[in-house]
């Protein structure tokens, strides 16, 4: 995997569906020309920065930024549950089933107008779940 | 007797963009809604939409509402809350009653956008309070803001039955199951898998058996079903739950196109008896047209764009717009809605719809 923060995008199945394309402001989402298509991301564009993961509505883009430190992986995901994580704080991490599989720690929420309530918590996750943690709970 | 040029009865989707549409043009509408608030179900969305990009997708589906009454009240569409239409006349005329008053109202052309009923599902306890549609539990938290229950189990794993229970947890309910009687999820993954990663169990190849409640529902039996949704027997499981959301399916809300004399056709893809209509979404009857969940069972999207298609033609036959306008507009429209229903989950209902058709394509001729 490229260096630095990507999108991991999990969209798998053919659904009438494009605003990652325009949510992403360096062109590195395509779709095609259908709106059924899958998304395709071209890796060398994207710059890891996160505006598509609340640009998706089906909650289905993640950014992992695998080389963040030694252990760490740093881990993007949307959140859409009140109360809203604080920073520096300690959380349950759960997997795509809800399983706790292990524990994060937040660094950041964000929750700009961009974001339209679909806060994005960043989180360091130990590097070999970066690709299993969806989810957290506290 | 009052005099339109175009009633529109429903102000959900379909309706508003009807209305919009036509009154852009210069026609005079007026939009007649039962409800004391109009939108239809749009207000209750308060998830992103899908769809493309160019119409919205990725919008809330109450951003979408608040923007069509902004729409139509610039436009100057007269919107009637409060006013149920009972009955349609040759002429077009329309019955129609509010404050406790019936009256008429002639219409040049009117429009059918009446939406769909949520179906129901019979089992022993049924009738016990806490069992609902799962439209209502997303009424009460999302409109009223009040939780029908704390301890939820959803029927059905079409997109409903996922949005509703997602939105549930973020009312603060727990969802502590969702059964689906078929051996797949029926709804899109991405709704799915936030259920999933949140821990909610999808038990597909399962159904509801039984709800148990002195006064209101305490307990649900969940069985597992073969491929004929026949009980399997020792599968048994009982579940302590206080509310069972309904979620398996809609049905066109057609009595008034019955009422009118619409030719029907019967499409279970797209939830059942439909009026057939062509490519103006023009019914059998002259002058009376339909768009929305009443064509086909579908979505908000697809329901704005056969609005806008409806809303045209009668600005068009009402000698508001030239042919060639149009005819350039619809099929702007009509290239939205072919595109919508594509890929493998649009696929059915496009085949659906195209049974329903009367006539070819005005494009196509």
């Amino acid at each position: 995997m490229k260096q630095g923060p990507v999108a991991i995008i999990e969209c798998v199945q053919e659904i009438p569906c494009d605003p990652c394309v325009d949510s992403c402001r360096q062109g590195a989402i395509t779709i095609g020309e259908d709106i059924t298509q899958l998304p395709q991301l071209i890796e060398d564009k994207c710059t890891g920065c996160g505006t598509c993961v609340p640009g998706c509505p089906g909650q289905a883009i993640f950014v992992v930024d695998l080389n963040y430190s030694k252990q760490k992986a740093l881990l993007m995901i949307p959140y859409e549950f009140y109360p809203l994580p604080k920073a520096d704080s300690k959380v349950k991490a759960l997997d795509r089933e809800g399983k706790v599989v292990g524990g994060a720690k937040v660094l950041k929420v964000m929750n700009s107008k961009r974001n339209d309530r679909t806060p994005v918590v960043s989180l360091l996750v130990p590097k070999e779940l970066a690709m299993k943690i969806r989810h957290i709970r506290f | 007797m009052r005099e339109i040029e175009f009633g529109v009865i429903g102000g959900g989707p379909a309706g508003l963009s009807a209305a919009i549409e036509a009154a852009k043009c210069g026609v005079k509408v007026a939009v007649f809604d039962e409800n004391e608030r109009p939108g239809g179900q749009l207000f209750k969305q308060i998830h992103k939409f899908f769809g493309s990009r160019e119409h919205g997708a990725g919008i809330r589906g109450i951003d979408v509402g608040t923007q069509m009454l902004e729409d139509a009240e610039k436009h100057g569409v007269e919107v009637r809350l409060n006013t149920a239409v009972w009955g349609i006349f040759d002429g077009p005329k329309l019955g129609i009653s509010s404050d406790q008053r019936v009256s008429r109202v002639s219409a040049k052309k009117i429009l059918l956008a009446t939406g769909a009923n949520e179906n129901a599902l019979a089992f022993p306890g049924w009738t016990l309070p806490g069992v609902m549609g799962g439209g209502a539990a997303q009424t009460m938290i999302n409109i009223h803001r009040v939780l029908p229950g704390k301890r939820i189990l959803t029927v059905g794993s079409g997109n409903v039955g996922l949005i509703v229970s997602y939105q549930l947890l973020q009312a603060g309910a727990e969802v502590v199951g969702l059964v689906e009687a078929l051996p797949y999820i029926s709804g899109y993954g991405v709704h799915a898998s936030k259920l999933r990663k949140c821990g909610v169990p999808i038990l597909t190849s399962h159904t509801v058996k039984e709800a148990i409640g002195k006064e209101r529902v305490e307990r649900a039996v969940i069985v597992k079903v073969d491929e004929n949704f026949n009980p399997r027997p020792r599968t048994e499981k009982r579940l302590t739950v206080d509310t069972i959301c309904l979620a398996v399916g809609l049905t066109p809300m057609a009595e008034l196109a019955w009422l009118a004399g619409c030719e029907f056709a019967y499409v279970p893809e797209l939830g059942g008896h439909v009026p057939v209509h062509d490519d103006d979404m023009q019914t059998t009857l002259e002058g009376v047209y339909v768009a929305g969940d009443l064509t086909g069972i579908e979505e908000a999207h697809t329901a704005i764009e056969e609005g806008k298609v409806a809303g045209i033609a009668v600005a068009e036959a009402l000698g508001y717009l030239t042919s060639e306008k149009a005819h350039e507009l619809k099929q702007k429209a009509w290239g939205h809605l072919d595109a919508l229903r594509k890929g493998p989950f649009g696929q059915k209902r496009a085949e659906g719809k195209v049974k329903i058709k009367i006539k070819e394509r005005r494009g196509d001729k």
